[in-house]
């Protein structure tokens, strides 16, 4: 986590996912969300966020004949391991490497999913999705509206590594959520935990529209915990409340919950009595406005951080449509915790973050208002 | 094309300069210096050609070309030396030059083909004349690329197929009824697409053609995805691609046939090269020898419907029992403007124009070959016609009275399911036509 920098921290906040207290560390704490309530009884197993990928992928591949996994070298395992052992489980047929070109793999995986069939995609980074921008946009969000419901491309996943990784610079860091966020037809989720990733995966996976599945490669192998080993889904479309607090309701997805994680942490010592209430807000789009509506008509005050540059960012969309709704509740106008306008840069990463401190500054703005 | 056998061949044959065959696409062939030089150097030193031992011993070790050899001869290969034949079965006299071509079909099958090339030529008069009444809002003709319905003779109804635009014969040909073009391109309640698309984006599920869309070439690179799904799914059948030269200039062209080629996919990409992309000519199109991208090439005359059938049935052949792509090249003239939105005589002459309405001519070839036989005369000719024509303005103006699809169809489809916030933004909608009535009709609205 970029916010784990080194340096002053006179708060003695033990920051980033290595000290979090939402990870389920135990068999107990994994099984006790009521979302899981299907698997119970379930076994778990200690995973990383790539493991649970992985175990989604190979839970997919098992329970639907016509899925197949392709990308840029996925067959040996994907640079990030998040394919391994796919290939020799599966065969060469259903987890094979593609030409180096992202608009072909976005539109194969249409072709394939227009069939019929189940295509999981990946990018290798989020930062070059853009090339596969006119398929994804143009074709597969408006495949079903335009056919009038004839055909569809809703097999389709692309999964790809996002968000910043410590020293990716401009093309290893980017989050381009909001790019896809405008886009009718298309669903666009990012998962914060290796329990999340398996959940939100499959029901990506599964789900009957084309998905953009965002993973925060920083958490690939920082983030574990005890995950069921049994088939499951979470909801797509739904957000979850993290922590409940009645004074400031603050919002992200993704690792940037880890910052505001330890945002709160700050917020609840610096100003005692005050308590916060912490959304992963998980699908981009759709979105869940009635939970985050409802948790501001509660606490009267809405913080919004992510990544992504703030121009034009999801927080825009969250703020526009929460002032709708909850316009005579508010008592601070919403904050907005972003990357800087500016290209991902690589020396001044831990200056661009929208980093613990920068999240309790949002707080605190939001507060004192 | 394959490089490495026609740089052979350059090697090993006396060159010709062969002036080019009328066809726009394949026009600028060979520069006559040149090709003089390299002839004057293949004859003077015949050991340059080496054997195919030496070829083996000096094989190079580089991972990225297996095949290749070393050669202590520097020459640059310009893949401009020697054009692609252009495959023709009969001749603009409807003529078959060598019997064994001839694909033999029924009369009755010729016959139908012939019937479905006029009646998209009279659709096409009709709708364009609709649109230049306003009637429509835009359409775009098929004139002088009517053979690509030889094409879809060859095919299976099983196949599936990707198009751009102008495949309109294609789906007329595998049952596409009057009345669906026309509600298509009417957007009324029995357009299959509700409405939601431009004119000529025609589409159908039982028919095995998928949606049109507007971007360009967008639908190759998913042609060979959906060509991989057949193959898994242990399917005996193909994907048929239609695009166009302007459209193979795209990023997804090559991302397709690469993908294609490595993934083996049963998928014949089909090019309508008709020598102009709105007005941009191939002489600024590409600077090659046509379409072409090593896989199997064929390069055939596009105003030859049993030149077209042919390739397109052993194209068929290779792609389902090789899992092998296949690229086809028909070589035609787009004698319609563009589109509605276009008068090609800001950019081409009429005459040119006209020359290749009366000179070549997919529609009287195929005429002349059935009248040759005794399939067809003047009486079935007039007859045809004015059937057809009372045929197309029955349906059309039927169309014209049709409603338009029902308002709810603006929100569905989107996904699957209806999510909140547009089932929120549906009855905004709603409201608003309440409180203002006037500035929303809904009277040539459906119900439902």
């Amino acid at each position: 986590m970029a916010s784990a920098t080194s340096g002053g921290n006179p708060d003695g906040i033990k920051p980033g996912v290595a000290h979090s207290q939402l990870l389920c560390t135990t068999t107990e704490a994994a099984l006790k969300n009521p979302e899981l309530a299907a698997v119970a009884s379930s076994d778990t197993k200690r995973m990383n966020l790539y493991q649970a990928v992985n175990e989604a992928l190979a839970t997919a591949l098992s329970t639907d004949e016509t899925a197949v996994v392709f990308g840029e070298d996925v067959a040996f395992g994907g640079v990030f391991r998040c394919t391994m052992g796919l290939a020799q489980q599966f065969g060469k047929s259903r987890v094979f490497n593609t030409p180096l070109c992202e608009q072909g793999i976005a539109g194969f995986g249409i072709g394939m999913a227009a069939e019929g069939h189940t295509a999981i995609a990946e990018i290798q980074f989020a930062d070059y999705i853009f090339p596969a921008f006119d398929q994804l946009v143009n074709e597969a969000a408006k495949y079903r509206y335009r056919s009038g419901g004839q055909f569809d491309c809703g097999g389709l996943t692309v999964r790809t590594p996002c968000s910043a990784v410590g020293h990716g610079g401009h093309y290893h860091s980017q989050t381009p959520e909001a790019y896809f966020a405008h886009t009718p037809g298309l669903k666009v989720v990012m998962p914060r935990s290796p329990i999340q990733a398996k959940g939100l995966l499959l029901a990506s996976i599964r789900d009957r529209n084309p998905v953009i599945f965002l993973e925060p490669k920083v958490l690939y192998r920082a983030a574990v915990e005890q995950v069921p080993v049994d088939d499951y889904e979470l909801p797509l479309e739904k957000a979850e409340i993290l922590k409940e607090g009645k004074d400031v309701t603050l919002v992200g997805w993704g690792s940037q919950i880890y910052a505001l994680e330890n945002a709160i942490q700050i917020a609840e010592k610096r100003m005692p009595g005050i308590s916060c209430e912490l959304i992963d807000l998980r699908s981009i789009l759709p979105w869940d406005v009635d939970t985050v509506a409802a948790s501001v008509h509660k606490t009267g005050r809405l913080v919004v951080a992510h990544e992504a540059p703030q121009t034009g960012g999801f927080a825009a969309e969250i703020i526009s449509k929460v002032t709708e709704r909850c316009f005579l509740r508010m008592e601070s106008p919403p904050q907005r915790v972003c990357g800087w306008d500016t290209p991902f840069p690589l020396v001044f990463e831990r200056f661009y973050m929208p980093t613990m401190i920068r999240c309790y500054e949002g707080i605190r703005r939001a507060m004192e208002y | 094309m394959l490089r490495a056998t026609r740089w052979a061949s350059v090697l090993r044959q006396p060159i010709r300069p062969r002036l080019g065959r009328f066809h726009p696409g394949a026009r600028s062939l060979t520069g006559g210096s040149r090709i003089d030089q390299k002839q004057a150097a293949a004859e003077a030193t015949p050991a340059s050609a080496p054997s195919s031992e030496e070829k083996a011993r000096r094989r190079v070790h580089f991972p990225g070309a297996r095949n290749s050899y070393f050669t202590d001869q520097m020459d640059f290969i310009s893949g401009l030396d020697e054009a692609i034949p252009t495959y023709q079965v009969m001749d603009n006299e409807g003529k078959v030059a060598d019997p064994s071509q001839d694909p033999n079909l029924s009369q009755e099958t010729a016959v139908k083909i012939y019937r479905n090339m006029v009646t998209l030529n009279l659709m096409d008069v009709i709708m364009y004349e609709a649109q230049r009444q306003g009637r429509i809002s835009f359409y775009m003709t098929t004139y002088g690329e009517e053979s690509t319905v030889g094409s879809a003779e060859a095919l299976d109804p099983q196949d599936v197929i990707f198009g751009q635009y102008r495949e309109a014969g294609v789906l007329l040909h595998r049952g596409y009824t009057l009345r669906d073009f026309m509600a298509q391109c009417y957007s009324n309640r029995h357009d299959s697409g509700k409405g939601r698309q431009m004119p000529v984006h025609y589409g159908s599920r039982e028919l095995n053609f998928h949606t049109i869309s507007s971007p360009l070439a967008t639908q190759i690179p998913q042609a060979a995805g959906a060509a991989y799904a057949l193959k898994r799914a242990g399917r005996p059948h193909c994907v048929m691609c239609y695009f166009g030269d302007g459209a193979a200039s795209e990023g997804d062209f090559h991302a397709a046939l690469n993908f294609a080629a490595t993934l083996k996919c049963p998928v014949i990409f089909f090019c309508r090269n008709n020598g102009f992309a709105i007005s941009t000519p191939v002489e600024e199109q590409y600077k090659g020898d046509g379409i072409g991208y090593g896989v199997h090439s064929i390069r055939v005359d596009g105003n030859d419907v049993w030149a077209v059938y042919n390739a397109t049935k052993q194209a068929r052949e290779l792609a389902t029992q090789q899992h092998v792509p296949v690229l086809i090249e028909a070589m035609t003239y787009r004698v319609g403007h563009h589109s509605t939105s276009d008068d090609s005589s800001a950019y081409r002459s009429k005459k040119e124009v006209e020359d290749w309405k009366h000179k070549d001519n997919p529609i009287t070839r195929l005429r002349k070959y059935l009248e040759a036989r005794d399939w067809w005369n003047e009486q079935q000719e007039a007859d045809l016609r004015t059937e057809m024509r009372k045929q197309l303005l029955a349906a059309f103006a039927a169309a014209e009275k049709e409603k338009k699809p029902a308002l709810s169809e603006l929100f569905t489809d989107v996904y699957d399911k209806s999510p909140q916030h547009l089932q929120e933004q549906e009855r905004e909608l709603h409201e608003l036509i309440k409180r203002y009535p006037e500035y929303y009709p809904v009277d040539d609205l459906a119900d439902k």
